[in-house]
């Protein structure tokens, strides 16, 4: 095993169990952490299957985002179409032998690359023209922009301009990623440095989404003003932590009450040794 | 600092402010424009001057928090939202997967009638998620500024200040978001630190303060409230010649009706408190209001006080107990039927002792609507041919509650109702009804004069929208269902050259068709 190879298996490796370790923790604090009231955003399903219903309309058709603003619906949608696709296409990196289902869609690799390329682009021009959305842009939204661009576009070009045709590079890519991916032959790296770089870039993306907004991926299905049933009527829903329920006074109040009779204990015995 | 008075405390500099008086609207064209962002606005924010006062130290002290603000406040802050964090899954969750996509930018009354940008709803989340990223977050503490970190400080504390007492807490953006963020909880999660280090808002505690220790946000006490409802009880019998009864502390009545204590005294309020009383005398129904609980209302939520929220809600637990009845019914209130809707079951029931066949809470319009269809009161629609009606959601019932067994039911419940009682009702523009409603403006603690400014700004768009159709329909009458509706709009509306009158409650107009005397 060459050195460069170790290099890139060990950033791989390392990535990933960032991603994997930083994602699955974030879940796990999302999920452990209390709802103490009941805050659907209403009209809001009564039913648990409701509740799965308005997910799939949020997740699949970004219902609420189309209600918001239009041309935004327009970027993200296509920009997660697009990157949907890729992911899928580039199962045939790592599946041996490829199905032909995949073969199919692997087809349409050219279309959703651009796809994507192009809504990150608009999603871009969007963040900078638009004066109310340039306001709220923070530098690492533009520098996410940038990274997701860089992405795509490597990739893009690896599929025309990498020393002749990508298809010429995919049995070492298999070799290596298939191998990463399944522990045991691994491929000595390919040198192709488009790919390298686009590697690379990857793996930059998965480090850094545990830790940013891209948790939006498993935090939107922990979101309580979309995932709770509207039915605090009829089942009553318990806050973890009260275990009492307090008076009705003031918290001065019952300072007040819990210092008096401390003054009578210590009165009284004084009164009797007087008597 | 105590022997040099000049000199300016915490409380002074965070809560310095600069008050308008003779505040009047922009012209009404009936169209909402969407304000640009302008060059400059970005460095200090054209509405960060009008604060509210700030609460004084007893008030503090009497709720349990500091009197003024702590030496260490940053440390208190921080420590403050790292607790909420563990408690609130909505702050945890929403703090973190914001993408500043934008959908929002445009959907808040505050922003619309302001154009202040920190006014738009991600960009108020952003005043405490560049704390949260500081102090909680790999990110935050990695790339600073890039990642939009930034250090507590008393410049962030008086954004904090201004804009978290620029947010009604009507939940709007979080219709428009694709994650369902809801600047509310934020906007409570900033406003619970805020009271934790000794910096309150005088308005919310005081009243928060009132309704703990005299039973209603007015402070006004058991024998003041018997006198005010006898007296009432005079005048109904004068005008329509019928013994409407307004009970107190009646035991063992069938329904204990938990109304906002603005329905005793304020106007338009007091005439829904008529409305229902005659329903419930033309029903048959036995009915009791109770002194222990002569508040809906809960000025706990606003400032995201679970505790105070609880305490508060407690009283309501005890009137059952002492009235026993076998129902609960909430009056006209937008917040307070959110929290008894949402939340009472949670903080104070099961409500074990009450009848099952009906829902607990139930809501006035639920039942005088029921009522209605099965044919127990009678309406006269002509006795409101006057009037030409439109409805105004609340933000509140909209966005939080619902009405009946099914989705939606909060915005056809109050319409068939207000339909079933007058001839002619129009609807506004459906941009900003049902779900995307507006606020009042006045909401979540809003409602008080020093900040005027904002709450002229905030009710900008209704005010547009009913503009719309007083001009094309010619509307007369936006009915409410929400004592701060009614509370704000018959003040904000003349400030927009709109009689105050045109604002009043949905039992007004019942009170007014309902027939009353034998029935057929």
């Amino acid at each position: 095993m060459s050195g460069l190879t170790l290099v890139f298996g060990l950033f791989f490796y390392v990535s990933l169990a960032i991603f994997l370790g930083g994602f699955l923790g974030k879940i796990w604090q999302y999920a452990s952490t209390p709802a103490p009231l009941k805050i659907p955003q209403t009209p809001a399903p009564v039913t648990a299957g409701g509740v799965g219903i308005r997910y799939l309309q949020e997740v699949f058709v970004f219902k609420s985002l189309f209600k918001g603003n239009k041309l935004l619906w327009v970027g993200g949608y296509l920009f997660h179409l697009g990157l949907l696709f890729v992911l899928v296409e580039h199962l045939r990196f790592i599946i041996v032998p490829t199905s032909s289902i995949l073969n199919f869609l692997v087809a349409f690799d050219l279309y959703s690359g651009f796809v994507l390329l192009a809504a990150l682009v608009f999603l871009f021009i969007l963040r900078v023209a638009v004066d109310r959305h340039a306001y709220i842009s923070l530098v690492n939204d533009y520098l996410l922009l940038l990274l997701l661009m860089g992405i795509a576009g490597t990739g893009l070009l690896s599929r025309f301009w990498s020393g002749g045709h990508i298809r010429a590079h995919i049995p070492a890519i298999k070799a290596f990623v298939g191998g990463l991916v399944t522990f045991h032959n691994i491929g000595a790296v390919p040198t192709n440095k488009l790919f390298l770089i686009h590697f690379s870039l990857v793996m930059l993306l998965l480090i850094y989404f545990p830790f940013s907004k891209l948790m939006h991926a498993g935090g939107i299905f922990f979101s309580p003003s979309r995932n709770q049933v509207d039915n605090p009527r009829e089942r009553r829903w318990t806050t973890p932590w009260v275990k009492v329920r307090p008076t009705a006074t003031l918290p001065r109040l019952e300072r007040e009450a819990a210092a008096a009779p401390v003054q009578v204990a210590q009165a009284a015995p004084e009164s009797t040794a007087e008597a | 600092m105590a022997d040099k008075p000049a000199e300016k405390t915490l409380i002074d500099i965070v809560t310095e402010s600069d008050h308008v008086k003779d505040l009047k609207g922009p012209e009404l064209t009936g169209e909402i424009n969407v304000p640009r962002v302008e060059e400059g606005y970005a460095v200090t924010g054209n509405y960060a001057h009008v604060r509210p006062y700030p609460a004084k130290p007893d008030i503090m002290d009497s709720l349990g928090f500091p009197e003024t603000i702590v030496d260490n406040w940053e440390e208190a802050a921080i420590k403050r939202l790292g607790e909420l964090l563990e408690k609130y899954k909505s702050l945890q969750v929403y703090l973190d997967i914001c993408v500043r996509c934008g959908s929002c930018t445009d959907k808040c009354q505050f922003y619309l009638g302001t154009g202040d940008p920190n006014n738009m709803p991600v960009a108020r989340a952003e005043l405490l998620r560049k704390i949260y990223k500081k102090y909680f977050t790999t990110e935050g503490k990695l790339f600073g500024r890039f990642a939009g970190a930034r250090k507590l400080d008393l410049k962030v504390l008086s954004e904090w200040y201004a804009y978290f007492h620029q947010c009604s807490q009507c939940r709007r953006c979080s219709v428009f978001c694709p994650y369902g963020i809801d600047t509310a909880e934020i906007s409570m999660a900033a406003r619970e630190i805020m009271d934790a280090i000794g910096l309150g808002q005088k308005y919310t505690n005081m009243t928060i303060g009132k309704l703990l220790e005299v039973g209603n946000n007015l402070g006004m006490n058991e024998k003041a409230l018997g006198a005010t409802l006898e007296s009432m009880e005079e005048d109904i019998e004068e005008e329509d010649g019928f013994p409407v009864k307004l009970p107190l502390d009646v035991e063992g009545a069938d329904v204990l009706l938990v109304t906002p204590s603005a329905d005793f005294f304020a106007s338009p309020h007091v005439e829904s408190l008529i409305g229902y009383a005659k329903v419930f005398h033309q029903a048959g129904i036995s009915w009791t209001m109770s002194s222990l609980a002569s508040e809906a209302g809960n000025f706990g939520m606003f400032i995201g006080n679970y505790t105070l929220m609880q305490k508060a809600a407690t009283r309501i637990r005890n009137a059952i107990e002492q009235i026993k009845p076998k129902r609960l019914v909430v009056g006209e209130c937008g917040h307070a039927w959110r929290i008894a809707y949402s939340f009472w079951n949670t903080l104070i029931g099961p409500f074990d002792s009450l009848d099952p066949n009906y829902p607990a809470p139930q809501h006035i319009c639920e039942l005088t609507l029921d009522l209605v269809k099965r044919g127990a009161i009678k309406l006269n629609k002509e006795a409101n041919d006057e009037f030409t009606v439109t409805f105004h959601d609340s933000c509140n019932v909209a966005r939080g509650t619902r009405m009946g067994t099914r989705p939606g039911g909060q915005f056809t419940i109050p319409r068939e109702l207000i339909k079933a009682s007058c001839n002619k009702y129009v609807e506004m523009d459906p941009a900003t009804t049902m779900e995307k409603t507006f606020c009042c403006g006045s909401g979540g603690g809003l409602l008080t004069d020093e900040i005027m400014e904002v709450r002229v700004a905030g009710a900008m768009p209704r005010m547009q929208a009913l503009h719309a159709v007083m001009e094309s329909d010619g509307v007369n009458f936006m009915a409410l269902i929400c004592a701060i509706c009614k509370a704000s709009f018959t003040k904000i509306m003349p400030k927009y050259g709109v009689p105050m009158e045109v604002a009043g409650g949905v039992h007004q107009l019942v009170g007014r068709a309902i027939e009353l005397g034998a029935k057929e």
